[in-house]
């Protein structure tokens, strides 16, 4: 045994050097970059320390900005992707024929380059001189003016935000809560349909109960993962998020740290530790809520 | 209610698309259980009884045939309108409800002018607690109980809508022995208080022979025989039922009937008048067996167990297709065990023949 | 009790709503379908319409009669396709290569070797599970910059060789192996490096699968990281060279072209996915997330 006390530290090893050097190292080194005030990269030097970067970041209109437009995104997101996807499992899980089907188209977003597939989703909403774009010519089937959803008024382009984050997160979610009801005791159905119990009641009083732990696991997740937004809004509104006025919290952080506004560390580690305090609060009501709901 | 069975047939889709088969789990079953019995269906897995009862309760769609409850049709009828309360094997319990919650369960089902007041609905399920005794755990949930309780509890959920038919699955099998016995005599009392017609599904035949009015044994999909108890041990059919019944299982022989007689080996040990010459099964209960030194069958000695009541006499013979033999003797006879042989005598009552194709029994 | 007619009526009234309900289900199951489909449908599409002809379209065309494989060429040619995607290639491979050793020695520390203070440091790990990337990225960005890596692969590829979460779930796999394998192979003396990659790496294959398609489907649609810290379109990975393309690319205009690279970009993951079909969905649905 003691032979083997070396060992164990060595096969560590280099798992322990990459995360202290990119991981441990950074985790301690972001709290001392956001209470560095004035620090500048090139000649790494600062003033002093104090709480004046966190004071900045939150009277920037950029981060409030981007903190609307992340609250937002969270707030629509979170509720219609789950409910979406617990919809779209049901009905995956009340067919036969076709199922496989089905449930491969569905997966295919989560297998594509968010960027790529953002694109096409750019030129279907847009409004170019050329062309209307195909989603405005649906509109206009309904009497609606063209609205330019890429370029144009702040509502239009947090729909299409919000709708093509929905369309990439939803794959995941169906596949989880899918396996989630087929892991439902067929027993407990057969004993409500003997017992003549309505499809609602059957949904509400069993399946809902069941898949409890599945549904706020995908709540805890979706919220961590809506808050962290960005490639998405790049995808569909390029890399000048600001100018678009659909930036978000760690396009905040990343637009500070390098990029045409970059240069200012301390100002990024600030808004990313405010991002983490968000998220880690959000997390914990969370738990809270879910231990009183869920029944295992 | 009477239930009936008519040409009860199910089938099932096997192979792949390119070959299409089909097993028949369920083969033309005819029988009636008579308003307020209880029956068994007994049989080795895979035999078609749970198919049966799934069919009985609206679960399955039989291919053909049909299903009555007293003169009604119920054939197609979905489970929720034939008015059945199936225990299910594992219970089935919700985890997530208390006891109460759950026998209330199928009573907030209910709709229209079947409705119930909340206070009906208490009134009915504390009615079902104490019929099956777990009155006191109402508020409980289903991990805290132990197994047979969780089985009362499925029980009290199956009666507390008053069901025309209670259906059971394997209802014993999750519990270890004791209270296997003490449940099985429960579940006769209760089918007893409520007089409500049971039918339930084994595969060990000592529990359906104990508390059943009648069992329907079954292989391979079809019905080998339906009787009472008593009966169908005393007078098997064929050599399948006189396997299947009966601890110590009966012992086999190959024997030949020869000149009204017959002979296992080279001994004549039966008249066996009127019955077809040639060979066949001969199959003798443990307690067919009486100790005679000048008795016809004679079989090498292994080992006497003595278990109080009566003794068991191990032995083997040539023609025995066991590998030993089994005989069960009132505890008062002495076998000597020095000895290398036994002798037997044989009562003619608990001695079976069956023909050797068919395995039909012909005396 | 109910007549007999009664029970035909309820039997008649069971069938149309099954009926009505399957209908209402697959109406809304194919409505989604389309919604999914839709977008990879209408990137082909344009991808073979000439440029001429998608920019004549005010009101675009569901379909064209005259379909051209000129944009392929163009996004091989006019913009450097070919070296993002070899890019890629080279950055998902070294980064999940590397990474499987790095984890698997660790996991299998955890899991197997008995050492001092292996509880504590297990735990301390697990707990790094929370620190989320966003976090991290700014000091590794100065860290990588400090080291004149920036426009290299090793800075690329560094700082994701490594995930507490999937040593977590090798780990957990490896734990199940029974331990009497490991002291019936230490009898026949073998040794531990042995013992691992012959005995515990293919009993736990399906776990290393499952990592493998988690992390090559991570890298290939990585964006932030190699967004700060390359800007050399020579280190570009296809989320980044897709980015370019975008913003000074073919000319602003050129959307079939852009498309025609989009379809590119995304095909490799898509067969990679219907091939491993089932294992891709049986490995995201024990260990990803996404979003």
């Amino acid at each position: 045994m003691d032979r083997n006390n070396w060992k164990g530290w060595l096969y560590l090893l280099p798992a322990f050097i990459f995360l202290g050097v990119f991981m441990i190292y950074p985790l301690v080194d972001v709290f001392v970059y956001s209470f560095e005030e004035g620090y500048n990269s090139a000649s790494q030097s600062f003033f002093g320390t104090g709480w004046y970067n966190y004071s900045y970041v939150l009277h920037d209109p950029y981060f409030l900005q981007a903190l609307k437009n992340t609250l937002i995104m969270v707030a629509v997101t979170v509720p219609l992707s789950t409910g979406l996807a617990l919809l779209i499992a049901l009905g995956l899980s009340s067919i036969k024929a076709l199922r496989n089907l089905y449930q491969t188209v569905y997966f295919l977003p989560y297998v594509t380059n968010t960027l790529a597939v953002g694109l096409v989703f750019m030129i279907l909403f847009k409004k170019t001189a050329y062309s209307d774009g195909l989603i405005n010519l649906l509109i206009a089937l309904f009497g609606a003016g063209p609205i330019d959803f890429i370029d144009g008024p702040y509502a239009a382009k947090m729909f299409v935000m919000c709708f093509y984050i929905i369309w990439v997160v939803l794959p995941f979610k169906i596949l989880i809560l899918t396996s989630a009801l087929a892991g439902v005791r067929e027993d407990y159905y057969r004993a409500a349909r003997v017992d003549g119990t309505s499809r609602a009641r059957i949904f509400t009083r069993i399946t809902l109960p069941m898949i409890s732990p599945t549904v706020f696991y995908l709540v805890i997740t979706g919220f961590i993962g809506a808050f962290k937004c960005y490639s998405d809004a790049v995808a569909l509104f390029g890399t000048d998020l600001n100018a678009a006025g659909m930036n978000t919290i760690v396009g905040y952080v990343y637009d500070m740290l390098y990029g045409d506004s970059g240069g200012y560390p301390s100002y990024a580690s600030a808004a990313a530790i405010l991002l983490f305090a968000i998220v880690l609060t959000i997390t914990c009501i969370n738990l809270m809520v879910s231990k009183k709901h869920v029944h295992y | 209610m009477k239930v009936v069975l008519k040409n009860l047939t199910k089938k099932f889709p096997t192979g792949n698309r390119k070959r299409r088969e089909e097993f028949v789990a369920v083969d033309h079953l005819n029988f009636e259980i008579p308003d307020g019995k209880l029956v068994g269906l007994l049989g080795p897995s895979g035999c078609g009884k749970s198919t049966t009862l799934n069919m009985i309760c609206g679960l399955e769609t039989p291919t053909e045939g049909q299903v009555f409850f007293g003169e009604n049709d119920v054939t197609n009828l979905a489970a929720e309108h034939r008015g059945v309360g199936m225990v299910f094997q594992n219970y089935a319990l919700y985890p997530h409800l208390t006891v109460l919650q759950n026998i209330l369960f199928p009573l907030q089902n209910l709709k229209g002018d079947k409705k119930l007041s909340r206070q009906e609905m208490l009134s009915r399920a504390q009615e079902a607690a104490k019929l099956v005794q777990i009155s006191e755990l109402m508020d409980r949930k289903p991990a805290e109980l132990s197994g047979g309780q969780q089985q009362r509890v499925a029980i009290a959920r199956a009666l507390v809508k008053m069901p025309h038919v209670l259906l059971l699955d394997e209802p014993l099998s999750n519990l270890d022995a004791r209270l296997r016995l003490q449940t099985r005599e429960e579940i006769r009392r209760i089918q007893r208080e409520t007089g409500i017609t049971t039918v339930f599904v084994t595969h060990d035949q000592e529990e359906a022979m104990s508390i059943s009015d009648c069992i329907v044994v079954m292989k391979s999909g079809v019905a080998q025989q339906i009787g009472r108890p008593q009966d169908v041990y005393d007078q098997p059919r064929n050599l399948f039922v006189a396997k299947f019944l009966g601890t110590p299982p009966i012992n086999v022989f190959e024997g030949e009937v020869k000149g009204g007689k017959l002979w296992i080996g080279q001994e004549s040990v039966l008249e066996t008048p009127g019955v077809a010459e040639g060979p066949v099964w001969v199959g003798i209960r443990p307690e067919g067996f009486l100790l005679d030194e000048n008795g016809p069958l004679t079989c090498n000695l292994s080992a006497v167990e003595v278990m109080g009541r009566d003794k068991s006499v191990v032995s083997t013979h040539p023609a025995s297709v066991n590998a030993t033999i089994r005989s069960i003797i009132d505890s008062e006879n002495q076998v000597d065990t020095g000895k290398k042989t036994v002798r037997f005598r044989l009562r003619p009552r608990k001695v079976f023949l069956f023909h050797k194709e068919t395995e039909a029994r012909v005396y | 009790m109910k007549k007999q007619q009664d029970f035909a009526a309820l039997q008649r009234q069971t069938r149309a709503r099954k009926r009505a309900r399957n209908i209402v289900v697959y109406a809304l199951l194919t409505l989604w379908g389309v919604v999914v489909l839709f977008p990879f449908y209408w990137m082909i599409l344009t991808s073979v319409k000439s440029y001429g002809a998608y920019n004549s379209e005010y009101i675009p065309k569901f379909f064209t009669l005259s379909p051209t494989l000129q944009n392929y060429v163009d996004a091989f040619t006019t913009v450097s396709l070919g070296r993002y995607l070899l890019n890629t290639l080279i950055f998902t491979v070294a980064t999940t290569g590397i990474m499987l050793v790095v984890i698997t020695l660790a996991a299998y520390a955890f899991a197997k070797l008995r050492f001092k203070g292996k509880n504590l440091v297990f735990t301390l790990f697990l707990s790094l599970m929370m620190i989320p990337n966003e976090l991290v990225v700014i000091t590794n960005f100065v860290t990588v910059t400090n080291l004149d890596l920036r426009n290299t692969f090793l800075g690329l590829i560094l700082p994701s060789v490594t995930s507490v979460f999937y040593i977590y779930l090798l780990k957990e796999n490896f734990a199940q192996v029974p331990d009497t394998l490991y002291y019936a192979a230490k009898v026949d003396g073998t040794s531990d490096l042995k013992y691992l990659t012959k005995v515990m790496i293919p009993i736990c294959r399906p776990t290393m699968v499952t990592i493998v398609i988690l992390k090559v489907i991570e890298c290939w649609n990585s964006y932030v990281w190699p967004r700060l810290i390359t800007d050399n379109p020579a280190y570009y990975l296809v989320s980044n060279g897709i980015q370019e393309i975008r913003e000074n690319g073919f000319g602003r205009e050129n959307i079939p072209a852009m498309m025609a690279a989009v379809v590119v970009i995304s095909l490799p993951l898509i067969v990679l996915f219907l091939i491993f079909r089932k294992k891709v969905m049986a490995g995201v649905s024990r260990g990803g997330t996404k979003g």
